[in-house]
């Protein structure tokens, strides 16, 4: 158990927050587990892996994203759907940044409005918006990128990534005082804990 | 170089993990006990200041065939198609031949980090990232050749509906369009899916990166990753998501360039077995691909505690099944042709394999029905010369299926006036030959540069990770975790 580091002692900036690092997943799991039940808000644990039931000893919610998905896919058929009706069924002109004029192909005698061949293409767009947006989405909602954090200025932190997890809790949570939160994340059984600058 | 290969040698103990006892899961990761020798073994290739000289002489070499790949695609460009042996009934033939061989290599890819993923394959996390890397620059392969194909290059933006003066648009009831379709998202779908899932891997490198150069540039890509779980959960579930969106994708993509054959009237193309036969041809061809490149990469870069034998061992059970779906095909073409009673089409299979062009045929059966069957003998699923050499006649077996399937097909259509052979030029060949060019080059410099297996995915799967193992309720200290060992 190593003790708070020197350099928070004589610190200038204002705290981020406080990082407890624990060497295991089932020490973390406990963690969590209390931090969550003393009400705490702005906090969150840090793994170089998903830890497997961490969502629900954090209480963690279910993300909305799968539903944003859906919409997304449903767009891209429904935008897949408008480009070839209107590029190869029928005549139309429309405005899409510049004057586009549809041309009603006939080929091979087929209707205009071939639907079933028009069925692969409405297919990958679904596939393409969907995954496009699902990754987008979840690095948005994650307000990733990010590329400076506090967090990613501690050299302890750095584990975070290998083999160490940390439970982190920022310093804007309205039950954070630095002593008594830090006695608080010594009795979890963390293998040290440190106080992170902003 | 020498720590580079150091795990080769400090192999405590040698554990058969390709046995099945039933009740234990066999272990995937052999001799790293914690997570931080996880991070280490894979992350000193990319931090290593040199590769190994092996890899200097490969990288050379990639680059030599790349060179002489641009020299061939600029004198094709620069002087017309007429430099490709193509002629008037045989108007496709190495090109489409190249482009629906590396087409299929990628789709070993996503069926390991998509289709196993949603069956709980645990095995996948040792090898799904090159797989995914390879899919990629397959596919850059493969895209090259409809790209050059189509003659006048500097025309090739007609494949996309972008509006333009003449008001001319692509027509969209061709299986043809639906292919630009098809691959280009599959590449781009490819592509975020390898990137989404490296992201993790990133963040280590970049919080272990000693140059200013290197902590830049993963610090970028990482996209400041810390490892949140708040962020976790939605990776996770995102991760799903894309897994689910990339499955049905990657049986179409193979199922759309099946069309471009399908779909016409030509004796010997106009199948309907034609989807699923593609589909278990690409993934046979994939993974013979996946071996060739990873049965040389785990022992160069002392990877052989993370990829197996039994990953390997399992590779060569989904070559096995696909080799024999595919021989399945082949004897069912026939059939079919013969219960069709359509004189065309009898014709069509008969002189496939006792025409002009029977050496190919034979090679084919040869390399994909009969070699690939002495994988049902545990000792050859778990040699590694042989495996080696088995993907490699695989990987051939797989180029020539597509030879003979198009160029048999066009050269003897139903007149015979208009027959001809084709013969391949030496662009032709050298272009066939730099595409490998193409590929070893990239895949040697994410190799190099990238971490080649996904370290978070493989410590999630590792038995320290569980919360719940009883290791972790009676020594709190430490992450020492005893590894579950198959016997």
């Amino acid at each position: 158990m190593s003790n708070i580091s020197q350099a928070t002692s004589t610190a200038h900036r204002p705290v981020y927050g406080l990082i407890a690092e624990f060497e295991n997943t089932h020490d973390l799991m406990h963690a969590a587990e209390k931090v969550r039940d003393a009400g705490f808000i702005w906090w969150d644990c840090c793994t170089p892996f998903p830890v497997h039931g961490l969502d629900k000893a954090m209480g963690v919610k279910r993300t909305w994203l799968p539903f944003f998905v859906f919409g997304a896919g449903a767009t891209g058929t429904a935008a897949a759907f408008v480009l070839q009706t209107f590029t190869n069924s029928f005549g139309f002109s429309a405005w899409a940044l510049v004057k586009v004029t549809g041309y009603p192909y006939l080929i091979s005698g087929k209707p205009m409005m071939s639907l079933p061949a028009f069925i692969p293409v409405m297919f990958e767009l679904t596939v393409l918006f969907s995954a496009l947006s699902c990754v987008g989405l979840m690095f948005l909602f994650n307000g990733l990128p990010r590329l400076y954090h506090p967090l990613l200025q501690n050299n302890r932190f750095r584990r975070a990534t290998n083999d160490r997890f940390f439970v982190v809790i920022e310093a804007r949570d309205p039950k954070f005082l630095r002593g008594s939160t830090e006695a608080f994340l010594r009795t979890l059984g963390a293998s040290a804990v440190e106080a992170v600058e902003d | 170089m020498s720590t580079l290969l150091a795990s080769s040698t400090h192999a405590a103990e040698i554990i058969d993990n390709t046995v099945e006892e039933p009740g234990t899961r066999a272990p995937l990761v052999l001799n790293l006990t914690t997570f931080a020798e996880v991070t280490t073994t894979v992350c000193r290739v990319a931090e290593a200041r040199r590769a190994p000289k092996a890899w200097y002489i490969a990288f050379a070499l990639s680059l030599a065939v790349l060179g002489f790949l641009g020299f061939c695609v600029s004198y094709l460009i620069f002087t017309g198609v007429g430099v490709w042996g193509l002629n008037n009934p045989v108007m496709w033939a190495f090109d489409i031949t190249n482009f629906v061989f590396w087409v299929g290599i990628g789709h070993a890819g996503t069926l390991i980090s998509a289709i196993l993923f949603l069956f709980r394959q645990k095995w996948r996390t040792g090898i799904n990232r090159f797989a995914e890397a390879m899919t990629i620059f397959a596919v850059i392969c493969a895209g090259l050749f409809p790209g050059i194909h189509v003659g006048r290059v500097w025309f090739a933006y007609w494949l996309f509906p972008i509006p333009n003066q003449m008001d001319m648009w692509p027509q969209f009831r061709s299986p043809l369009l639906w292919d630009v379709f098809a691959v280009s998202t599959y590449f781009t779908v490819s592509l975020v899916f390898w990137y989404t899932g490296m992201v993790p891997d990133l963040a280590t490198l970049r919080d272990r990166a000693k140059g200013k150069l290197q902590q830049f540039a993963y610090g970028l890509f990482a996209l400041g990753w810390r490892g949140s779980n708040r962020h976790w959960h939605r990776y996770e579930r995102a991760y799903l998501i894309l897994a689910a969106l990339s499955t049905p994708l990657v049986l179409s993509v193979h199922s759309v360039v099946s069309f471009d054959f399908a779909t016409s009237q030509l004796p010997g193309w106009h199948t309907t077995i034609f989807p699923p036969y593609f589909v278990a041809g690409a993934i046979f061809s994939g993974f013979a691909m996946v071996l060739t490149l990873a049965v040389p990469a785990r022992e160069l870069f002392g990877l052989k505690d993370l990829i197996t034998l039994r990953h390997l061992d399992n590779m060569n059970k989904v070559i096995l099944a696909t080799g024999c779906m595919v021989g399945y095909a082949y004897s069912m073409e026939f059939f079919v042709a013969w219960y069709s009673g359509a004189a065309f089409e009898k014709f069509a299979f008969v002189n496939r394999a006792f025409g002009q062009y029977w050496w190919a045929y034979w090679i084919m059966v040869s390399c994909n029905v009969i070699t690939p069957q002495l994988f049902w003998f545990k000792k050859m699923r778990t040699s590694i010369p042989m495996m080696f050499v088995l993907s490699i006649v695989v990987n051939v077996g797989m180029w020539f299926e597509r030879f003979v399937i198009i160029v048999t097909s066009l050269a003897n259509d139903f007149l015979p006036s208009s027959w001809d052979q084709f013969t391949p030029t030496w662009v032709d060949i050298g272009t066939m030959l730099g595409a490998f060019g193409l590929f070893f080059t990239l895949f040697l410099l994410f190799c190099r540069f990238l971490p080649m297996i996904a370290m978070a995915e493989v410590k999630a799967v590792m038995p320290a990770a569980d919360p719940h193992s009883p290791e972790h309720a009676h020594d709190h200290s430490h992450g020492h975790a005893a590894q579950g060992r198959a016997h």
